[in-house]
């Protein structure tokens, strides 16, 4: 029954007692090879992707606080944008009933797919149907998620991005790193070598600039639009109330997809699902805004079930599970589908902004990647799962819960998925670290002999006064930066001492003498 | 005002300087600065590492320290820990601790500040009397900044020293990478926004770098003294503690 559709059989398990199921392990994209200490690692010694990183953050940051410091009301959209996604996740279920009653009765077909796995056959399914093995794909951080272009192409079935950055990535074989961006981390003369080397009769003479290399991508795409039969697009957003699905986006190929082809199939994530058709009011002006800095984006496509003679006459919404349910039920975790996936917090995070997307290993990456990919794919999978190192991969800085449009509080799930992974970690040798520095901090006695221990590390330190190598763990740490052997005197011994109450009496007595002067003067 | 001081643990073991001059500066202020002598952490670098079980007993033994009502504020020269203070402590006792702990928490969080947002808060005081003839560059910590929201209270206070010269820190608002146990666990990445925001500090041709946090100090500090800068840190406290008659020892050795 895994492919099943219609209400009575599906695949979902919303408002079941037994735990959900997370992303099943290997398959998708939402766990990379490697922790993301590691991976980071080798990022950093990218020089040309930390100068193309840190380049195109910083532009798109200005372009966000300007277009957002000039709408009056712009706390009380992000607001209504948050309680209006609270209000949805509380309802899910049966907001989901309702766009499928809506999208049924306009003529499309809904099916719901438990995972990538299930989300991958019915697409296949679908696609073989048309008699088609090619496919055009409208930019989707969905199909991406389940790794749906790979499993079409082992089905013999070849998946077109259409989306410029998308189809760059695409083209040079590579993956992702940005969740709106997706080739952020190359610029344009990286670019053009890549359309040079990869698209059949390209001008040799191309210039590297944007204009030329939209126009190259587009002749290369054009054809393409008017012949595929069958197009893939992801959702923005579902509008329950009237089963209305909307993409948007800015060069306008997403709309050649979603109108030309004759079969369209919609593969959303269960939580982008929207009460109202007037709720598109607050997304559409926190969205853009948030995602490129834009007041509004060149395209908004809508559409809703088949309109006959008009558009794709055969029209499919694949709902995609994936382990939304599981975080779902986390109360913690149900925060983190609020995401409207509009970038904002990867483009200030002063992590992503080193590292870039690829450290992360996930579809999603940054600060809600940091997030949600475990709330996903769980952190438990394999020994040693990359993934339960991601809520590490944070200083805590803050600046992603000031941006984000929907006032999801990053921070703070971060805090709580660690404290998750460490209660289903068992015993380690940092938990046991832990346990007894809260030991010797809740005697004060004990503390109090710490520290004059610690005062002893003086002689270790030598006449610099400071330690520039540290034993492993901190071995990192004493790489860049020394540290202060602590003082022969703590805080507490000198203020217990003659010379402290001496200073302090010293200090009252200043005071009190400068209190009186200014009297003086007023008089 | 009956004003005890936290000294936080990283304070009082590695950087008392920072404490003494809040003790003095408050004091000088005309306040009476009591030191709850069996105080020892907060607990945040548990919370923030993913432990919240374990610092249980700090945040107990915080509450018990200072719940005591002669004490009218709990002020600390840190804005990390007054985050935590105010923002965990009330997770860590709804988790796991009893009801006597969660009303002890809730009680202490209302009167609990950083120095910055005591002074100008509470004290309604932006000239404090100090004096310190520097160069001085201020790098706002993250947690004083987005978690406490002192804004420009920090510089109000800055600007209002005597002889200051007072320059901007260019992307000031940017993480200096420290984080506690990221730093540890993460220190490449750490590592590569340290050295951005000591080129920036270097920019500016500052002989100082304050803020108001200890750690975050601890880090720039530590990242400046690797590469051998001119530039040293120091506390905010120890700005607005020195004065004309009681210079700060940078003052001195100037002469
Ligand atoms: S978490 Fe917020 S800022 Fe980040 S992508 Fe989602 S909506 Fe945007």
């Amino acid at each position: 029954m895994s492919t099943a559709t219609g209400p009575s059989a599906r695949g979902t398990f919303l408002g079941m007692p037994a735990v959900p199921p997370r992303s099943p392990y290997g398959t998708g994209h939402l766990r990379g090879e490697r922790t993301f200490p590691r991976a980071a690692h080798d990022e950093l010694g990218n020089e040309q992707l930390r100068r193309n990183l840190g380049k195109a953050t910083h532009s798109i940051r200005a372009k966000r606080l300007d277009v957002t410091g000039e709408l009056p009301d712009w706390e009380a959209l992000r607001d209504a944008g948050s309680a209006i996604k609270t209000d949805t996740m509380n309802r899910l279920p049966e907001l989901l009933e309702e766009l499928e009653r809506k999208v049924t009765e306009h003529g499309g077909t809904v099916h719901w797919a438990r995972d990538g796995i299930e989300a991958n056959e019915i697409v296949t399914r679908l696609v073989r149907r048309t008699g088609s093995d090619e496919v055009l794909k409208v930019k989707s951080m969905a199909t991406q998620e389940i790794g749906l272009n790979e499993h079409l192409e082992s089905q013999g079935i070849t998946a077109l991005e259409t989306d410029l950055a998308e189809l760059i990535v695409q083209l040079a074989d590579d993956r992702p790193s940005h969740i709106l961006v997706p080739a952020i981390h190359r610029n344009r003369d990286e670019i053009r070598e890549i359309f040079l080397r990869q698209i059949p009769g390209v001008d040799p003479a191309l210039a590297a600039t944007p204009a030329e290399l939209a126009a190259a991508a587009r002749a290369y795409l054009r054809e393409k639009f008017m012949t595929a039969k069958v197009a893939v697009s992801g959702a923005n957003f579902g509008i329950a109330e009237t089963g209305t699905l909307s993409v948007v986006e800015s060069e306008g190929n997403g709309r050649m997809c979603l109108t030309l082809p004759e079969t369209l199939i919609t593969v959303m994530g269960i939580e982008k699902v929207l009460p109202r058709f007037q709720d598109l009011e607050v997304f559409l002006q926190l969205l853009p805004r948030s995602s490129t800095g834009e007041r509004m984006n060149p395209y908004t496509s809508l559409w809703t079930g088949v309109t006959p003679g008009d558009g794709p006459q055969d029209f499919h919404l694949v709902l995609l599970d994936n382990g939304r349910t599981a975080a779902l039920a986390d109360t913690i975790g149900r925060e983190a589908l609020n995401c409207i996936r509009c970038s904002a917090c990867l483009n200030v995070c002063p992590v992503y902004e080193r590292t870039g997307g690829h450290a992360y290993g996930s579809t999603y990456p940054g600060p809600i990647g940091a997030v949600l990919t475990p709330q996903l794919a769980g952190m438990h999978a394999a020994k040693d799962d990359p993934n339960s190192s991601l809520p590490y991969a944070s200083s805590l800085c803050g600046a992603c819960f000031d941006a984000c449009p929907v006032k999801i509080d990053i921070p703070s799930l971060l805090v709580e998925l660690r404290h998750q992974h460490t209660e289903q970690s068992g015993t380690t040798a940092e938990k046991l670290a832990m346990k007894a520095a809260a030991t010797v901090m809740k005697q004060p006695k004990l503390f109090t002999a710490a520290q004059r221990a610690a005062g002893l590390g003086r002689v270790v330190a030598g006449r610099s006064g400071t330690f520039s190598h540290l034993p492993p763990p901190f071995r990192g740490w004493s790489d860049s930066r020394d540290t202060p052997a602590p003082p022969k005197q703590s805080f507490r011994s000198w203020f217990a001492s003659a010379d402290g109450a001496a200073a302090m009496r010293a200090a009252a007595q200043d005071g009190a003498r400068h209190t009186d002067d200014d009297s003086q003067e007023a008089q | 005002m009956r004003i005890a001081l936290f000294a936080t643990c990283l304070g009082d073991t590695l950087f008392p300087e920072a404490v003494k001059s809040t003790a003095v500066l408050l004091a000088r202020l005309g306040h009476d600065v009591v030191f709850p002598p069996q105080q020892t952490c907060c607990g945040q670098m548990h919370v923030n590492t993913g432990y919240q079980r374990e610092p249980v007993p700090l945040v107990s033994n915080f509450a018990e320290q200072f719940g005591d009502p002669s004490i009218e504020a709990v002020v600390m020269p840190s804005g990390s820990c007054a985050g935590s203070v105010r923002h965990q402590h009330e997770l860590v006792a709804a988790r796991y601790g009893d009801a006597a702990l969660r009303a002890g928490v809730a009680a202490v969080k209302t009167k609990t500040y950083e120095l910055s947002e005591f002074l100008v808060d509470v004290l309604d005081v932006t000239d404090v009397g100090a004096y310190f003839p520097h160069r001085v560059t201020y790098h706002p910590t993250c947690h004083s900044l987005r978690m406490l929201r002192v804004g420009e209270k920090p510089l109000r206070l800055l600007r209002a020293v005597e002889a200051i010269d007072l320059v901007e820190l260019p992307e000031a608002d940017a993480c200096c990478g420290f984080g506690g146990t990221f730093a540890v666990k993460n220190a490449g990445t750490s590592s590569a926004m340290l050295r951005d925001k000591m080129d920036h500090i270097a920019g500016t041709g500052a002989e100082v770098c304050t803020a108001g946090d200890s750690s975050c100090l601890m880090h720039i500090g530590g990242g400046l003294s690797r590469i051998k800068s001119g530039t040293r840190t120091l506390h905010l406290a120890q700005i607005l503690a020195a004065t004309r008659t009681a210079p700060h020892v940078l003052t001195e050795a100037a002469r």
